[in-house]
């Protein structure tokens, strides 16, 4: 998959359930609307948290998600989101 | 007047008409008023240490994704909410409560296996070596994203809690605060 461009990166890694998405949502106050924010988590449950987010708040918009396995070649994955402030 | 009758326009003069309308948008407003808010409100009843964290990985949780966030701290719930317990100025009853149930968030029994508290530590190390963030961190994580922490007036008074013994930031209500919340959210929990 292409890289997509974003404007902030976020590395949740290591954080678990509510972690990611609230560090997020905090990161992503000090976009401006139309602005993309990145997001690596290690929690598999991020990949559900993000679309369940994006579901319910419609100041934000789920625009990707990858799978990736991780670099140190341990077998783990992380899980990259690509958000989108509306407003 | 109905629906239907508004829809039958054609037969309507413009002074009529316009009632009509003036009429449906008095309905809709009222509609709309009725609308759950973006709100989640919870009933906090338990002190148990894996419940009040469940409670606040769902309120940080829902403040995230946007939500106003109620919890109504009740019963044993308020013990989740102490900085400390003092004795003086307590009748005999009280100060048993306050000797026998935990000084502050960090002395919480866990719902099972506890063991004296063994079983507390335990999973507070289980989670600590996950990742997870600790009770305590929750609880100043929902300060910072506005979640709202109500001390049940009447509970804190039988159990003999004393304002200055509960953690800064925490507003008194009753069950009708509660249901205020409650009844215009779209979620409420009681855990």
């Amino acid at each position: 998959m292409s890289e997509m461009t974003f404007d902030r990166l976020l590395d949740a890694s290591g954080l678990k359930c509510p972690m990611p998405v609230v560090k997020a949502r905090k990161e992503i106050r000090g976009l401006e609307p139309g602005q993309i924010l990145k997001v690596i988590a290690s929690d598999r449950g991020s990949v559900k948290d993000f679309q369940g987010w994006a579901k319910v708040d419609r100041r934000v918009e789920l625009l990707a998600q990858e799978t990736r396995k991780s670099e140190s070649g341990d077998g783990a994955e992380s899980y990259v989101h690509f958000v989108r402030l509306v407003k | 007047m109905s629906i239907s009758e508004v829809g039958d326009l054609k037969a309507t003069p413009g002074a009529a008409l316009e009632a009509r309308v003036a009429e449906l948008e008095r309905r809709l407003a009222e509609v709309e008023d009725r609308q759950p808010e973006d709100r989640v409100s919870m009933v906090v009843f338990s002190g148990d240490l894996d419940k009040v964290l469940a409670a606040f990985v769902i309120a940080t949780g829902a403040a995230a994704v946007g939500q106003e966030v109620s919890m109504f701290f009740t019963f044993w719930g308020l013990t989740a909410l102490k900085k400390r317990s003092t004795l003086s100025g307590k009748r005999f009853f009280e100060k048993m409560m306050s000797v026998m149930t935990p000084s502050d968030s960090t002395g919480l029994p866990v719902s099972k296996m506890n063991y004296f508290g063994v079983g507390a530590k335990m999973l507070r190390k289980m989670m600590a070596d996950n990742g997870v963030a600790s009770l305590e961190e929750m609880m100043a994580l929902a300060r910072e994203l506005g979640v709202k922490i109500v001390a049940c007036e009447m509970s804190r008074e039988v159990m003999g809690i004393h304002d200055d013994e509960l953690v800064d930031g925490w507003e008194t209500g009753g069950v009708a605060s509660f249901l205020g919340d409650a009844l215009t959210s779209k979620a409420s929990l009681f855990i």
